[in-house]
């Protein structure tokens, strides 16, 4: 018996990083999972992988048309749908002064409006039959990063975002929970792009390894494990609640 | 048995009912050896009956060194090992607000609850640093967070085991043990804590309704709740997470 059984999950990002992970996690669990991502390629890969409980959608969450057509599909393929994992998302050096206009809207439109997109529509479809829904906000959202303006910035209204749709079904009684999960410093396909990117990588890396007293680095599956928590029934009292997994960065 | 907690050895306080007890056999069920303590020794036997082989009960005061120094030393005896602490014997004084505070209230529930778990702290770190780390969990509760007036010593030590907690992580990961601390808070429980609380008001209807209305999700939530929190923490599912608050509340902080 799974954790996840009876469960269909859309998860956007799920071609790498975290949603990929979390989606081989929660079919593992028993979940049906829609691997929805703008990268064909390896969201087919991941998809075929895990096998006959799984299928990919080209999703762009910046696109409501996007949006429509991956709900849909998700429901086609596996008659239902009770389970959002937000976890598309993109990071961007910038503070307030070198980041450009193009770099703030993108971060806002992926990152908050991609994922108020997706819990609009999921809770028009699970209020009638109840749902969860996993919003991947970052400690980032709740402490400032000078560097990280935009990112910091979206990631925090991801983290309220979620507390003001879990309040909203709760009130009406609808069975549509909403929690976000505010990793530390995961290591996946984003993180190794950031670096990259740096001036010093090598620099820039040691001084975010500093960040986390735990002295590991996170895995996505360590995000995963969380997501498969809040994705099944045993975190059925748990709404607007943030997770913080974090190797304890947040703990000082 | 999907065995989350294979070959994990763990401590349970306040494990005669409750999270305590529903913790104790999640943990069980999913492979751990337990050692539940409580002052309440009929419960507690209940309690280790429930696990068979997998348990045993020792009755133990948490407000008292050596108690803790002589439970840890049955764990190590019994089982050889420690790799899990759950704290959460506690006590609740209702009608404890400032003015009307009563000194032997005010040192009851500072002692059980957050001189307790200083101890358990205290004395589960030298064990699993030996066992090559170890997770400690802490029940804290949604009033470390939020304040109720007529909770006073209550809030007050919740609030201290919040910061304790991170303050034991922080610690630990600086020490590079692989010993983990956590929190947990909860929201109002259908558990015996409350259950008595209710049973001596006149309205016990009326109160539980106001206490469910303040959970958005508009029900209270029962000892399982916790536990699966509980068995996340206890597992190393949860390898990466410390110094972190969990809240299992139906949306009470959320607000």
């Amino acid at each position: 018996m799974g954790r996840c059984d009876g469960k269909v999950a859309l998860v956007t990002g799920g071609a790498s990083g975290i949603g990929a992970a979390s989606a081989r996690m929660l079919a593992a669990q028993g979940a049906q999972v829609m691997i929805a991502d703008r990268d064909t390629a390896n969201g087919k890969a991941v998809a075929a992988e895990i096998g006959s409980n799984a299928a990919f959608v080209a999703l762009d969450v910046a696109s409501q048309d996007s949006w429509d057509a991956a709900v849909a599909a998700t429901i086609t393929a596996f008659g239902g749908w009770n389970v959002l994992v937000n976890c598309a998302g993109i990071l961007r050096h910038g503070s307030i002064e070198s980041e450009t206009m193009d770099d703030w809207r993108q971060t806002m439109e992926v990152n908050v409006k991609g994922t108020w997109r997706g819990c609009k529509l999921a809770v028009a479809h699970m209020k009638a039959g109840g749902g969860s829904i996993v919003n991947l906000s970052s400690i980032a959202g709740i402490e400032g990063g000078a560097d990280l303006c935009a990112y910091s910035t979206s990631k925090g209204a991801v983290r309220l975002l979620t507390k003001s749709v879990a309040l909203y079904c709760a009130e009406r009684g609808w069975q549509v929970r909403c929690n976000s999960v505010n990793p530390g410093i995961i290591e996946t396909p984003m993180l190794e792009t950031y670096f990259a990117e740096r001036d010093d990588p090598q620099a820039e890396r040691e001084a975010w390894d500093r960040v986390m007293p735990l002295g590991i680095r996170g895995e996505p599956e360590d995000i995963g494990h969380m997501i498969v928590y809040l994705a099944c029934d045993e975190s059925r009292l748990v709404t607007g609640a943030e997770m913080v997994v974090d190797g304890g960065a947040m703990a000082r | 048995m999907s065995g989350r907690l294979k070959n994990k050895v763990a401590l349970v306080t306040g494990g005669a009912s409750g999270f305590g007890r529903q913790s104790a056999i999640r943990l069980a069920e999913e492979g751990a050896l337990v050692c539940i303590t409580d002052l309440n020794e009929a419960g507690g036997e209940e309690t280790a009956a429930m696990l068979g082989p997998r348990g045993f009960f020792r009755r133990q005061d948490v407000t008292r060194e050596d108690d803790w120094t002589a439970t840890i030393k049955a764990v190590l005896d019994r089982f050889a090992k420690l790799d899990v602490l759950v704290n959460s014997a506690g006590v609740a004084a209702a009608a404890d607000n400032i003015e009307d505070a009563d000194d032997a209230i005010w040192d009851l529930v500072m002692d059980v609850n957050l001189t307790g778990t200083w101890l358990g702290c205290r004395h589960a770190i030298a064990p699993m640093r030996r066992a090559g780390g170890g997770s400690i969990i802490n029940l804290a509760s949604v009033l470390a967070l939020k304040g109720e007036g007529g909770a006073l010593a209550y809030c007050a030590s919740k609030g201290g085991v919040r910061l304790l907690t991170k303050s034991v992580a922080v610690h630990c990961g600086n020490q590079r043990n692989n010993i983990r601390c956590n929190a947990i808070c909860p929201g109002y429980m259908l558990t015996g804590m409350l259950r008595d609380f209710l049973d001596s008001l006149n309205d016990r209807e009326g109160e539980h309704a106001r206490i469910a209305a303040m959970h958005p999700l508009g029900r209270l939530g029962d000892a399982d709740d916790i536990a699966q929190m509980v068995l996340y923490l206890a597992s190393d599912e949860s390898r990466f997470v410390t110094g972190a608050e969990m809240i299992v509340d139906g949306g009470f902080t959320a607000g």
